[in-house]
């Protein structure tokens, strides 16, 4: 270990103030506008449909800029009075002070949320003014802004939350948007499944955090940061592992790690937009979010934190390798996405060490990823909603901008020196070599396959011949889309600056915890230049494999066993449908075939019996006049013999 | 002081023939007579039982037996004489429509 556990911080916020105290406000202008645009788009369609997409459009850019008035003072304070909390209401008030819940609707605004504020609102807006022109011909624009602006609030209040009830609302806020914007164009049944499989198995991960609460309102009496963060080296560590794989298996689901990834490949169905958002704004990065805020819980759980590395480092290879076979340019950057988000998860479960390293890279993954998607936006927006690569090819002549901005977006995610990405991913990869020599290296293959499937992505699109159809006229994109391409683009060529001098790390260590400069086993110069060498072999492979050879309309077909498993997404839905989905169905069948049989058939069995019965006592009624008044008589004789019987006796 | 015995003896053999005719008969009308004859052996009965001890409660209630016979007389031969008309028959078993 690098630090001792005394170092762990305590989240103790100071009472917000001054600017500060607008933090609800950052919540509310795009909450607002979810509830105007939704509710008035739905009355009153016409004049909406006019003013409706820009109405979304200002409300978050109205967050971003309170956001940047907040961060600017935030840089004004003190290292140690860099957290502020906001109390709003009351939201649960039961029992008797003391060991009743009592869950405030707080605001917890520090360095880290004004990091996720900046990016939400920043990235969140550029992605919002890129859909104007994206969305533009679609009928139910001013809905899918006001999805747009209510997916915004939601994760807002999930970073902006100062006790896990909070960040649950903004969580389940974040699981219901994102189920709407996936299945946004629900008439295709593909995307009505698909928001469907990201929103059940987002309930799984749902599952493990809302457990986690209960536990830490059973072990703390609390479910607020500062009181945990305060009194979570009090609790045995039983306990905090416990938490500490709860909170995994939340962040899991968000965040679409391996077990529970399933989910975000599917979600490609949704708007392209939508795709940015998800990936680079909001949804994934939750369940890194989640981890770094609790570091409080994982510090002191070191086996949490192993599982943590460890599926972190299955993840990131396991999109490395489904982003290197897929033809679809949505779906090899969602897998691509997995991956990141993998190294995100390698660097948050590495510790103190590594937590500020895991909010740089996903922070530079906001600005690549959101350039990347939006970028493939414009390149189907270009190709006729065509999303196979194998239909693209030659681009760079017909969309320059689009080219332009994508190639940047491309350095910077393949770690190409001086690009931002190349400062996150390293880092964490120096770490990781640090602490765990496996997962080190694992990273390091990652980023290898990274510069393949990438460098793949970019020959079959913009290189090499056209392979599309004679009826198909790409062209660049409207301003209105190329713009937010420009901004991203910049972000990510220059979004290493934040490691200049160590800032990241000083201005994060309030939340994180401050780590002493160790050193390491190998250096970090060495680490980045074998890095470097691995993704140009990879590069190299992918520019030699793709690049110099035709590439086939239709994919073959008769390809090597490994090529085929990536293209089913190794087999991930095939995993689920062995392990849950059939023994689930055979557990309903079941439960119904014994439903059935035993339960009805107690009841129904019973009621036969007595229906039976009757059927043959009602045999006595014949309707003979004669049969009756022979009972009659039986029952005369009968009484008269009782009778003598008596009075002889 | 006559004795009674010879009075009970027929009266029991006249409520045996009717029980059996009631039991074994068809014919509406038949059943209904051995009805009556059931009814009058017991006011017999009755009768000879009063004459034994000599007060005249016995008498009385043969009274109210015939006076009961009569008018079930009249509500069953109406009857008889309804079911008759629809089905052309007095036979006891072709009327059991009111059955399981």
């Amino acid at each position: 270990m690098m630090f001792s556990l005394a170092d762990v911080p305590v989240v103790d916020p100071t009472s917000a103030d001054g600017v500060f105290s607008l933090a609800w406000v950052v919540i509310a202008l795009p909450l607002a506008g979810a509830a105007i645009l939704l509710i008035g788009g739905a009355i009153a369609p016409k004049p909406f449909a006019s003013f409706g997409h820009l109405l979304g459009c200002l409300l978050p850019i109205g967050s971003f800029v309170i956001s940047l008035a907040m961060f600017i003072s935030l840089l004004g304070r003190a290292d140690d009075d860099r957290s502020l909390s906001q109390h709003l209401y009351t939201w649960i008030d039961t029992g008797t002070s003391g060991n009743g819940l009592h869950v405030g609707m707080d605001l917890l605004y520090d360095p880290l949320s004004a990091l996720f504020l900046l990016l939400i609102t920043g990235v969140g807006s550029l992605i919002h003014i890129y859909s104007i022109g994206y969305m533009e011909h679609d009928a139910r624009r001013v809905r899918f802004f006001g999805y747009l602006n209510l997916f915004v609030a939601a994760m807002l209040t999930l970073v902006l939350a100062e006790n896990y009830l909070v960040l649950f609302l903004g969580w389940e806020g974040v699981g219901l948007a994102s189920y709407l914007l996936i299945g946004f164009w629900q008439h295709k049944h593909s995307a009505a499944a698909a928001a469907k499989k990201a929103f059940v198995i987002n309930r799984v991960g749902d599952m493990g955090l809302s457990t986690a609460i209960m536990l830490a309102f059973v072990t703390w009496g609390s479910t607020s940061f500062t009181v945990i963060s305060a009194n979570a080296g009090g609790a045995t560590e039983k306990t905090l592992t416990a938490m500490g794989l709860l909170l995994l298996l939340g962040a899991c689901g968000k965040s679409a790690q391996v077990p529970l990834q399933a989910w975000l490949l599917d979600a490609m169905e949704g708007p392209t937009p939508v795709s940015a958002l998800i990936h680079a704004a909001t949804m994934v990065t939750a369940g890194v979010y989640l981890i770094v805020r609790s570091n409080f819980i994982f510090d002191r759980a070191p086996n949490a934190q192993t599982v943590v590395v460890i599926v972190a480092t299955v993840t990131l290879l396991w999109g490395a390798v489904i982003g290197c076979a897929k033809d679809d340019i949505k779906k090899a950057l969602a897998g691509s996405t997995m991956s990141q988000i993998g190294y995100m998860m390698l660097g948050a479960g590495l510790g103190a060490a590594g937590y500020a390293f895991a909010i740089f890279h996903l922070l530079n993954h906001g600005f690549f990823k959101a350039n990347l998607f939006l970028g493939a936006g414009s390149v189907m927006h270009g190709m006729d909603d065509d999303v196979d690569m194998r239909h693209y090819g030659a681009l760079r002549k017909f969309m320059p901008i689009t080219f332009a901005t994508f190639s940047m977006g491309y350095l910077a995610i393949i770690g190409f020196p001086g690009f931002s990405g190349f400062w996150s991913k390293d880092k964490i990869i120096e770490v990781a070599i640090d602490q765990n020599w496996v997962a080190g290296v694992c990273a390091m293959l990652g980023a290898g396959i990274t510069g393949f499937y990438m460098t793949r992505l970019m020959i079959m699109t913009f290189f090499g011949d056209k392979r599309w159809e004679k009826d198909v006229h790409p062209h660049e994109s409207p301003p209105v889309m190329t713009f937010p391409l420009i901004v991203l683009a910049a972000l990510s060529v220059l979004g290493g600056v934040m490691l200049i001098g160590g800032w990241i790390e000083d201005f994060l260590a309030p939340v994180t915890g401050f780590t002493e400069e160790a050193d390491p086993s190998i250096p970090g110069w060495a680490v980045s230049v074998i890095v470097v060498l691995i993704v140009a072999v990879g590069v190299g492979i992918a520019v030699v494999f793709v690049g110099r050879r035709d590439i086939p309309r239709t994919a073959p077909q008769d390809v090597s066993f490994v090529t085929r498993a990536a293209r089913h997404d190794i087999y991930g839905d095939d995993i689920n449908d062995e392990l849950v989905v059939r023994p689930g169905k055979a557990l309903t069948s079941g439960l119904l075939a014994f439903d059935t049989t035993v339960v009805d058939g107690t009841f129904s069995g019973g009621a036969l019996t007595v229906g039976g019965l009757g059927a043959l006592a009602r045999r006595l009624q014949n309707g003979f006049v004669r049969s009756y008044a022979l009972s009659f008589l039986g029952g005369v004789l009968l009484v008269v013999l009782a009778l003598l019987a008596v009075n002889l006796a | 002081m006559h004795s009674v015995t010879p009075f009970i003896v027929l009266s029991s053999i006249l409520f045996t023939i009717g029980a059996v005719g009631v039991l074994t008969r068809r014919n509406a009308i038949v059943v209904f007579m051995c009805v009556e004859l059931m009814l009058n052996a017991s006011n017999l009965a009755l009768v000879a039982f009063a004459k034994q001890h000599g007060n005249l409660d016995g008498q009385v209630a043969a009274f109210f037996v015939m006076v009961v016979a009569a008018a079930e007389v009249v509500v069953g031969l109406a009857i008889i004489m309804t079911i008759f008309r629809s089905r052309r028959s007095a036979s006891v078993d072709d009327a059991s429509l009111l059955k399981y």
